[in-house]
C-alpha cells in the first residue's frame, strides 16, 4: 500500500503563549508533532505492517520541521518529505492544501492519514480541503480503521456518537483520540531514522508560484484573552457558601 | 455592500440546532442588509424549515432526498454545490459542529475560497468584516478577514446570540430538486452514545464531573443538579478513563470544546488539557476539596469542600430560588 501521513509541527500543549511584535512568540518554545497527527503516524505504521507497502510522512513548513519528521521516521515511517513554504507571504489553510495537492498530483496514493485538527491553528480544514483537491472522499475524526482489499471500514466519532462507515480506497481520513496509542520511538528506531530518506522540496519543485498559493484570508491581529480576575473562593459554613454562590450567580454573574 | 448569504440549517432529532439560529444572526451581520437564505437538507424536513424565517432568514430552501437523511460528505457536497450554483451567494455560514467542520472546508476548496473556522465574534469595521477566533486552545485569539472567493464561516456554538424569535415574520419556503449520485462513503450504522436531553456542545449550563466523583453512581448528584438547571452533564478525561461515564461526555483538548454561560466543575483538578476545552466559558464555578487545585486559578467562584456535601445542597438551593 502507498500510505501517506500529513503532519504538522506545533507548540507543545503545555506551552504558555506570549505575543511579541504582534506575533505569537516562538522563543524557547518546545515543538512536537501535532498530537492527532501522532495517531495518524501510528495507524499508518500499523497499516503497513499488516498490508505491506510504505509510509511517507509529508509536512509543509519551516526547515525546523525536520525534527518532527525524524521523530515520525523513528516511530517507523519509511520516508519523509519537507516542503519549505518560507517564500510565501500570506499563507493559510488554502495554501497548505494547495501545496500538498501539488505534491500528491503525480503520486499513486491508496490512503492519506492526518489529524482532525492542529492544536495551534485549530481550523480542521487541511484534511477535507486536500481530499477535495485530489477528488478523493474523506472521513474525519476516525477512531477505528480496517482495510480489506480496496474496502475500508471506519468508525468515526460524531460529537460523542459513533458512526460506522464503509468506503473504498483511495481515501483521506483524519484521526481522533481513541484511534490507537502512539508508540514511543525506540533507541534502534532513532538510530535507523537518521539514515532514512528525508526529501526537501521548494515550491519550484512542485511547479508552484508564490502567487498561486497565497491565502484567501489574512490575519490582522493576534491577542491574548483578558487576564482572568482572581476568582472568589467563598468562605464560611458550607450552607452559607452555597447560598452565597447561588445569589452571586443570579445577581452578580447573571447567568442563572 | 449588501450580500446574499446562505445559512445551513442543521437538523438534529427532528429539530434545528440552536447554532443554526446563531448562524442566521451571523449571516445578518455579513449580509449588510442583503438577503439571507436558509438551506435545510434531509429526508423530510419541510416542516421545520419555517423556523429559520422566525429567526431572521428571508427565505428557506428545502432540499429533500433520501441520501441526505444522514450526513455524508459526498451527498452533502453535491446537494450544496447545486444550491450554490443556483443561488450564487457571496457568503455561507455553518455551525462549527461535526457536520460543519467536515463539509465547509470541502466546499471552500471546491470554490477556491477563504474559510474562517470556529469564530466566536464578528465585527464590521469600516466595511471590513473582521472575524475573531480562538487559537492555541483558547490561550490566544486572532482577528481575520476573508480576501477572496465566497466568504465561508463556521461559528462556535454559544458565542454569537441568535436574534429574537419573531413568529410574525413570513417568507418563502420552497423545495429544490437535486441529483445525488455516485456516493463513495456509506453510513452503515449510527450508534447513539450521547444521552437524550441537553446537547453538550450547545448547552448554556454544564455540570461537569472529574475523578473526584469516584464512581458511576457518583455522577447522580451532578445529574440532579443539571436537571434543576436545565444543564448538560460533562466530564474530565479522568472520569472517562476511570469508566465513571462515557467518553462522549469528555470535555477538553481531545474531547468537546464548550463555551457555556456557566460551567460547574466538580472534583476536577483543572489540567491544562481539560482547560483547553472549557476555559473560555463565561462563568466558571469550581467545587474541589483541594484548595490548591489548579481549577481555582480559572474559576470565577470557588467552593473548597467535598462535592458530595456541596452539590446536593446547591441543588436544593437552586430548587428554592428557581420556582
Ligand atoms: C505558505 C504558508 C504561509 C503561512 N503563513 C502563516 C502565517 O503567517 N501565520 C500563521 O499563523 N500561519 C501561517 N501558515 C499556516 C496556515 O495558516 C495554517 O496554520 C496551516 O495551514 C494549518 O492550519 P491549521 O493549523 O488550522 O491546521 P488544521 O487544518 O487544523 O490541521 C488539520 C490536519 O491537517 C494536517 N496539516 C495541517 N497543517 C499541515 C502542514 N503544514 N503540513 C502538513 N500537514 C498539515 C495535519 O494532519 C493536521 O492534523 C502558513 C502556511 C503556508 C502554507
Ligand atoms: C494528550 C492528552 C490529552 C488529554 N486530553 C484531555 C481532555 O480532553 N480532557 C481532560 O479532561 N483531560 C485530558 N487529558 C488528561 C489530563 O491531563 C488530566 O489527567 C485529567 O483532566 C484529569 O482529570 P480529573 O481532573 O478528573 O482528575 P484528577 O487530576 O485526578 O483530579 C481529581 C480532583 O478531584 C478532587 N476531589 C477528589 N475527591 C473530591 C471530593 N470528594 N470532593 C471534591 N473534590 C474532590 C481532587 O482534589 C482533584 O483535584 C489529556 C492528557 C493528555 C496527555
Amino acid at each position: 500500500m502507498n500510505i501517506y501521513v500529513i503532519l504538522k509541527r506545533t507548540f507543545d500543549t503545555e506551552e504558555k503563549i506570549a505575543i511579541e511584535n504582534g506575533k505569537i512568540s516562538e522563543d524557547g518554545v518546545e515543538f512536537i508533532i501535532n498530537p492527532y497527527d501522532e495517531y495518524a503516524v501510528e495507524e499508518a505504521i500499523k497499516l503497513r505492517d499488516e498490508h505491506g507497502g510504505e509510509v511517507t510522512v509529508v509536512t509543509v513548513g519551516e526547515e525546523e520541521s525536520d525534527k518532527q519528521l525524524r521523530t515520525a521516521l523513528a516511530m517507523g515511517a519509511d520516508k519523509a518529505v519537507l516542503i519549505d513554504d518560507e517564500d510565501v507571504d500570506y499563507g493559510d489553510q488554502y495554501s497548505t492544501a494547495k501545496i500538498l495537492a501539488a505534491y500528491f498530483e503525480d503520486k499513486e496514493v491508496d490512503i492519506i492519514l492526518g489529524g482532525n485538527v492542529a492544536i495551534d491553528g485549530a481550523s480542521g480544514q487541511v484534511g477535507p480541503r486536500l481530499a477535495e483537491l485530489l477528488d478523493m472522499p474523506h472521513v474525519t475524526t476516525i477512531t477505528k480503521l480496517e482495510v480489506e482489499g480496496s474496502t475500508v471500514k471506519i468508525e468515526r466519532d460524531v460529537e460523542g456518537d459513533l458512526e460506522i462507515i464503509e468506503t473504498s480506497l483511495p481515501v483521506l481520513v483524519t484521526a481522533q483520540q481513541g484511534l490507537n496509542e502512539p508508540r514511543y520511538p525506540s533507541l534502534p528506531g532513532i538510530m535507523k531514522a537518521k539514515k532514512k530518506p528525508l526529501e526537501e522540496l521548494e515550491l519550484d519543485d512542485l511547479d508552484l508560484d508564490e502567487d498561486e498559493v497565497e491565502g484567501k484570508t489574512r490575519t490582522l491581529e493576534v491577542f491574548l484573552p483578558p487576564e482572568k480576575q482572581a476568582g472568589k473562593v467563598l468562605e464560611g459554613e458550607v450552607d452559607d457558601q452555597v447560598k452565597e454562590l447561588v445569589s452571586l450567580l443570579r445577581s452578580e454573574a447573571k447567568v442563572i | 455592500m449588501a450580500k446574499k448569504v446562505l445559512v445551513l440549517g442543521e437538523v438534529r432529532d427532528g429539530e434545528l440546532r440552536n447554532v443554526s439560529y446563531e448562524a442566521i444572526a451571523t449571516a445578518k451581520e455579513i449580509s449588510e442588509g442583503g438577503e439571507i437564505v436558509g438551506v435545510v437538507c434531509g429526508e423530510s424536513v419541510n416542516d421545520i424549515a419555517g423556523s429559520m424565517i422566525h429567526y431572521g432568514a428571508d427565505r428557506v430552501l428545502v432540499v429533500e432526498d433520501e441520501n441526505l437523511k444522514t450526513y455524508t460528505c459526498d451527498a452533502y457536497t453535491q446537494a450544496l454545490m447545486q444550491v450554490i450554483d443556483a443561488e450564487s451567494p457571496e457568503g455561507i455560514v455553518f455551525g462549527h459542529t461535526a457536520l460543519g467542520k467536515d463539509l465547509s472546508p470541502r466546499l471552500a476548496a471546491k470554490l477556491q475560497s477563504g474559510l474562517v473556522s470556529d469564530i466566536t465574534g464578528i465585527e464590521n469595521t469600516g466595511g471590513n468584516l473582521v472575524y475573531t477566533r480562538p487559537i492555541y486552545s483558547g490561550k490566544a485569539f486572532e482577528k481575520k478577514i476573508i480576501t477572496d472567493g465566497v466568504m465561508f464561516v463556521t461559528i462556535r456554538p454559544n458565542n454569537i446570540s441568535a436574534l429574537e424569535k419573531d413568529e410574525s415574520r413570513s417568507g418563502d419556503v420552497s423545495k429544490v430538486d437535486v441529483t445525488i449520485k455516485d456516493l463513495r462513503t456509506i453510513v452503515k450504522e449510527i450508534v447513539r452514545k450521547t444521552t437524550d436531553g441537553v446537547d453538550l456542545s450547545e448547552a448554556k449550563v454544564i455540570v461537569a464531573g472529574g475523578r473526584g466523583v469516584k464512581s458511576e453512581d457518583g455522577f447522580e448528584p451532578l445529574k440532579e443538579l443539571a436537571d434543576v438547571l436545565g444543564a448538560a452533564v460533562g466530564a474530565s478525561r479522568g472520569a472517562c478513563d476511570a469508566d465513571y461515564c462515557d467518553y462522549s461526555l469528555q470535555i477538553g483538548q481531545t474531547g468537546k470544546v464548550v463555551t457555556p454561560d456557566l460551567y460547574i466543575a466538580c472534583g476536577i483538578s483543572g489540567a491544562i488539557q481539560h482547560l483547553a476545552g472549557m476555559s473560555n466559558s463565561k462563568i466558571i464555578v469550581a467545587i474541589n476539596k483541594d484548595p490548591e487545585a489548579n481549577i481555582f486559578n480559572v474559576a470565577d467562584y470557588g467552593i473548597v469542600g467535598d462535592l458530595f456535601d456541596v452539590v446536593p445542597k446547591l441543588t436544593e438551593e437552586f430548587k428554592k430560588v428557581l420556582v
